[in-house]
């Protein structure tokens, strides 16, 4: 590859300066270059808040209306796409530049069909040709078919909501290709899908891309999937660009700090066995949360739906035991009867060898003083109404623990632990980040001594930096507070690194369960084996390993 | 689909004899039965008359008997006798029904175009402050007195410019001002409900995939925004029945039409139990069915309301 | 440390996020809220002290002073009795005000309890009383007050009820969808798992997040029940004649269309203002209740 600036061929689409604002004075772009070559696939990569949609979407003209170009040009072809007016950029857009959008649940019409949705790519630009119904509908059927969409001519009249995730996302990037566009623009195409979905839809576009010789500005938080689908990679934040270079160069030898960290994040080193010493010695002390036989079935009458199906696994205290599948799995499922929020149709749950299935209002109420849960979006889990500490007392002031002083106490303690600044005790959730509330989630989880905490998806939401640091702060309550923890999760790469056991989940059970190591070093059933090869990185694993090795 | 269908016509049926049920019973509540009340304005009337109209009207029976008469009545489409009149409830209503229907009518699918135009224009101006000035009409159409707008378009046009008669005289502006007056009034909440659900709708996604694809404005929101908005605007449109009827009935007694607003307020003042009764039961069946057709059409609008629940009506989705 | 940048990218999951940019926009919407609240006040002024803001007779007339266009004297105009119009309209606010207060309270409680007990007694509850609610709907509200009105001693009080009755209905279906919205939000829960009771859950945590929507449906309610007090009174269902009441004081000018137009379009840009500003205060109450 060679360095870029040097390339002979001529750029085409040349961004220089841009700068985006939403408010005067406050840029969320400013003063970024970037080169597209014709067929380049190219990654901007970044955490929220860096920029990297925005500058997408300035090359499409798709800015929000309060954002406004300040400065710069966006040289596409011979036109500076910055200075074009709507009606001019209708001509451009989808016909030459196009977009496969980030979520492909609420990306298509609701009420329009597939196939009118497919067909009006052609009748937007007809370009001087009237196609008859019989030709659209052998064009759509093509496209369809192109992207991998079984029974085409069904899928015509079919509404968004009868098709998955993933089959949207495959009728997106076929109406992306439709005109054959030389720019594509794929913002966070796969965020919104499972691993294995995500790795089939990623080889269609892939496919796709080299065919038609598209250049692709690939938007993505995901390093590992920028790094296995990407020529360059393109690291921006907070509205700059700190790297632009090839994915070799970057892997092998990153220069700026931040995309060091972030590489870090993204290819660990295999976790550093955290705290086996339950697993071993002496005679196998007793589970501290055990599941025994989990059944759920959902629905009455004629359309039953086994949710959780016969699941048996048990927890050791003090260690962390990670249940992963994609959506639909049960595992969410799974953690609520553990919690006992849900009532199982058949079998137990045991806490410290205690059954407590069949407990009552009053019996849940003392469970969840040492049983707490932590949920996955911090946004929704805590009252936008209350101060930090009123959240985090109120398990103290229901339970009529301590008077008004040591109730202070306490929630500075509890701060203290989550490390979270003094000072936010007086603020109320709005005013905090996504990780600082879910720092907040956890202390409020403490608050009555829990000693067994379960985390659904607690990570899922946050920026990989932010994971990290999240992710440290509970190996570090675990260790101080011999917590036991059960881990719910979709991604497999926090599980590696969290985990003593783990168990995968799929339609319902349990397939297989295991250590981590074996899991991840050597997976028995077929689709732990699936799984993880569809986890992206695979470049990323490889030069890691090449160079710790 | 058959299910949906079933369910709705069910509970439409349902909400019918439940209003039935409930004006039976408040008619219950009132202090005396319909004859006496209706005659208490009478001084002159002796115990004799009272009882002999309680019995020809049938008010002379236990609760029960009258209760499964009156219903079984109604299902032979007998809706009673007025006690003013002693005519047919049905007789009397129908006889006057066709000018206020034609009104009502004629108000409807002009709100229903004012609506639109005033959406469509907010929607697709260019200029901010043009868009400011539509999105605060709405509003402002639901402020303003049904009453109050009559009266200043009569004193401007019949005694300021004397371009239009105080009284009908089939002219094309003694028609087409009582129109305007109801259809203004009665385009606010539908025009309100399009503006805030079309919002939404510009919020999702979707709306830019389509621009990505290279859609103009104006082929967004005919082709796309306009059916993803419509479901909550039938809805309300639907739920705007009743505003319709109590804005005719004022909008005649301004314009001194004549039609069901003068049998309403003659069988009020009057006290006539039987024809109120008759009334809103009318008023109730109109208004359910109208609901119901709504209920039925909204899966044309709007696919996904078969999958998502056979349970609640979209209605109670919330609007 | 908190994301002060206005910008539209989410990542992974991230869909509620927080409302950035929301300081500075708070302000704005703060002159917003006292440019409606306080011409409102002044409408609640006079119908607390109209003394302090008319100087003529509400009741009694200057009978050479009648039909006088408005005028510095009289800013709007004067009756047939050489009443001043604008004396009488600030006289009648109490009587408007109280009686579309008095609707609004009857809507507001019985619609919450019917809304709370719809949203958490169960699903056979829920499903009785919509469509009790669905009944009320079915019915005009206009007709329903009528009736009422009727039936009982004409006045303010079964003025009041038959208008509140009437709206019953809508705020039984925002109490409910609001109830049912907060429930299922991972705060509830997350209290119940913190050892809070069903009392303490409701009073601390779902009752304080639905009023919003509540609060917003009282302000453009009142203005609704304005609307519909003074339409009854214009049809001669209001309070009797030489009391002064926004409606009743439009159905008198009706007769004097010819001659003084003030009479009738005066006190209803009154009427219109204030309903205007209701509805105004409304949607800024649910925007600074919305979380």
């Amino acid at each position: 590859m060679g360095t870029i600036t040097t390339e002979p061929a001529a750029p085409l689409l040349a961004v220089r300066g841009l700068r985006v604002e939403y408010e005067p004075g406050r840029a969320a772009v400013d003063g970024v270059d970037l080169d597209l070559k014709p067929g380049e696939i190219v990654a901007l990569v970044g955490e929220s808040g860096s920029g990297k949609t925005t500058l997408a979407r300035s090359i499409l003209g798709l800015l929000p209306a309060t954002a406004r170009i300040a400065a710069g040009s966006i040289d596409f072809d011979g036109t500076d796409l910055a200075g074009l007016t709507e009606k001019q950029l209708t001509r451009i857009r989808g016909r030459r530049i196009g977009l496969v959008p980030q979520d492909p649940g609420a990306s298509l019409d609701p009420v329009r069909t597939i196939g009118s949705q497919v067909a009006e790519v052609f009748r937007l630009h007809r370009d001087g040709r009237r196609r008859t119904r019989r030709e659209l509908r052998a064009e759509v059927i093509r496209l369809l078919t192109m992207v991998g969409i079984d029974r085409p001519e069904e899928r015509l009249r079919q509404y968004p909501h009868e098709l998955s995730g993933g089959l949207k996302q495959r009728v997106l990037i076929a109406i992306g290709f439709s005109l054959r566009p030389q720019v594509l623009i794929a913002d966070e195409p796969t965020s919104a899908l499972d691993v294995t979905v995500q790795r089939t839809v990623l080889e269609v576009f892939d496919r796709l891309a080299k065919e038609f010789g598209t250049a692709v500005v690939f938007v993505t938080h995901d390093l590992a999937v920028a790094t296995d689908h990407a020529d360059r990679i393109v690291v921006m934040r907070g509205g700059r660009i700190r790297e632009d270079r090839a994915v070799a160069e970057i892997l092998s030898r990153p220069e700026d700090e931040y995309t060091v960290r972030l590489l870090a994040e993204a290819a660990p080193a295999r976790a550093a066995a955290p705290a086996a010493s339950a697993e071993e010695g002496g005679p196998a002390p007793a589970f501290a949360l055990e599941a025994r036989g989990l059944v759920k079935v959902f629905g009455r009458g004629g359309i039953e739906h086994r949710a959780v199906d016969a699941v048996s696994f048990g927890v050791r205290p003090g260690t962390t035991f990670s249940l992963v599948g994609e959506s639909g799995s049960g595992k969410s499922t799974t953690a609520r009867m553990l919690m006992r929020l849900l009532d199982p149709t058949e079998g137990s749950v045991l806490v410290d060898g205690r059954d407590v299935t069949g407990l009552d209002g009053r019996g849940k109420r003392d469970l969840w003083r040492t049983l707490q849960l932590v949920y996955q979006n911090p946004d929704s889990a805590l009252d936008p109404r209350l101060r930090i500490r009123d959240i985090i007392a109120e398990p103290l002031l229901n339970f009529g623990l301590g008077d008004r002083a040591a109730r202070r106490e306490r929630v500075a303690e509890l701060l203290e632990q989550v490390n979270l600044p003094d000072h936010a005790a007086a603020a109320r959730p709005m005013e905090l980040s996504g990780g600082q509330r879910q720092r907040v989630a956890i202390a409020r989880a403490l608050a009555l001594g829990a000693k067994a905490l379960v985390l659904d998806e607690a990570l899922s939401a946050l920026d990989v930096l932010t994971q990290a640091q999240i992710l440290a702060l509970l190996q570090e309550l675990q260790r101080e507070l011999k917590l036991t923890y059960l881990f719910i999760s979709h991604d497999l790469h926090v599980v590696e690194r969290i985990s003593d056991q783990v168990g995968v989940m799929r339609g319902g059970r349990l397939v297989e369960t295991g250590p981590t190591a074996g899991i991840f070093g050597d997976p028995q059933h077929e689709y732990t084996r699936l799984l993880l090869d569809s986890n992206p990185g695979h470049r990323l694993r490889g030069l890691a390993g090449a160079t710790n090795h | 689909m058959g299910r949906y269908v079933a369910l709705r016509i069910g509970q439409a049926l349902l909400v019918v004899w439940l209003a039935y049920t409930v004006i039976f019973l408040a008619v219950q509540l009132l202090p005396g039965d319909p004859v006496t009340i209706f005659l208490s304005t009478d001084a002159a009337v002796d115990q004799a008359t009272i009882d002999n109209m309680k019995r020809q009207y049938g008010y002379d029976q236990p609760l029960p008997v009258q209760y499964f008469a009156q219903l079984g009545g109604l299902l032979h489409g007998d809706v009673g006798y007025s006690l003013a009149s002693g005519e047919p409830v049905a007789a009397r209503i129908g006889g006057v029904i066709g000018s206020t229907l034609a009104l009502a009518l004629s108000a409807f699918a002009t709100a229903v175009g004012l609506a639109l135009a005033v959406v469509a224009a907010a929607t697709l101006t260019r200029s901010a402050a043009l868009r400011k000035l539509l999105t605060n009409l709405p509003p402002l159409f639901a402020a303003v007195p049904v009453f109050w707008l009559g009266l200043v378009l009569l004193e401007l046009l019949s005694i300021r410019w004397g371009v239009m008669s105080l009284f009908p005289d089939g002219s094309f502006l003694s028609l087409a001002v009582p129109v305007f007056v109801l259809g203004v009034h009665v385009s606010a909440p539908i025009a309100q409900v399009l503006l805030k659900s079309i919002d939404t709708v510009y919020n999702q996604p979707f709306i830019d995939v389509l621009r990505a694809k290279g859609a103009s404005a104006a082929w967004i929101f005919f082709h796309h925004a306009l059916k993803n908005a419509a479901g909550p605007a039938a809805t309300i449109t639907g739920i705007t029945v009743g505003t319709l009827l109590a804005g005719s009935v004022i909008t005649e007694t301004v314009f001194a039409r004549s039609g069901l607003g003068a049998v309403v307020l003659q069988a009020v003042t009057t006290q006539d139990v039987p024809l109120v009764q008759g009334l809103v039961l009318l008023t109730a069946t109109v208004f359910v069915a109208v609901n119901l057709l709504v209920d039925l059409l909204y899966p044309l609008l709007d696919p996904r309301i078969l999958k998502s629940n056979g349970q609640g009506s979209p209605r109670a989705l919330g609007v | 440390m908190t994301l002060q940048f206005n910008e539209t990218e989410t990542t992974t999951t991230t869909t509620a996020g927080p409302v950035r940019g929301a300081a500075r926009r708070a302000g704005a919407g703060r002159a917003r809220l006292w440019l409606t609240a306080v011409p409102l006040l002044l409408v609640l002024c006079w119908a607390l002290f109209p003394a302090l803001f008319s100087w003529q007779d509400p009741i009694a007339g200057v009978g050479a002073e009648k039909f006088q266009p408005p005028s510095g004297g009289h800013w709007f105009g004067t009756d047939h009795l050489g009443r001043d119009v604008y004396t009488r309209v600030v006289h009648g606010t109490s009587q408007t005000l109280l009686t579309a207060g008095l609707a609004v309270l009857v809507g507001l409680v019985a619609g919450t309890a019917v809304g709370l007990a719809a949203a958490t007694a169960g699903r056979a509850a829920d499903a009785a009383t919509m469509r009790l609610v669905d009944v009320l709907l079915a019915v005009p509200g206009f007709l329903i007050s009528l009736i009422v009105v009727t039936a009982f001693e004409p006045g303010p009080v079964s003025l009041g009820v038959g208008v509140g009755i009437a709206s019953i209905a809508s705020f039984a279906r925002v109490v409910r969808s609001e109830v049912l919205r907060v429930r299922n939000l991972d705060f509830v829960e997350a209290a119940f798992l913190s050892g809070g009771t069903y009392r303490t859950v409701i009073l601390r945590h779902i009752l304080p997040n639905a009023t919003g929507p509540v609060l917003a449906l009282l302000a453009v309610d009142l203005g609704a029940a304005i609307l519909a007090i003074s339409g009854l009174g214009f049809l001669g269902f209001g309070a009797p004649p030489p009391t002064p009441e926004w409606g009743l004081l439009i159905a008198e000018g009706r007769q004097y269309l010819g001659s003084a137009w003030w009479m009738t379009s005066l006190p209803g840009l009154v009427i219109v203002a204030t309903v205007v500003l209701l509805a105004g205060l409304g949607r800024q109450l649910l925007k600074i209740f919305r979380f």
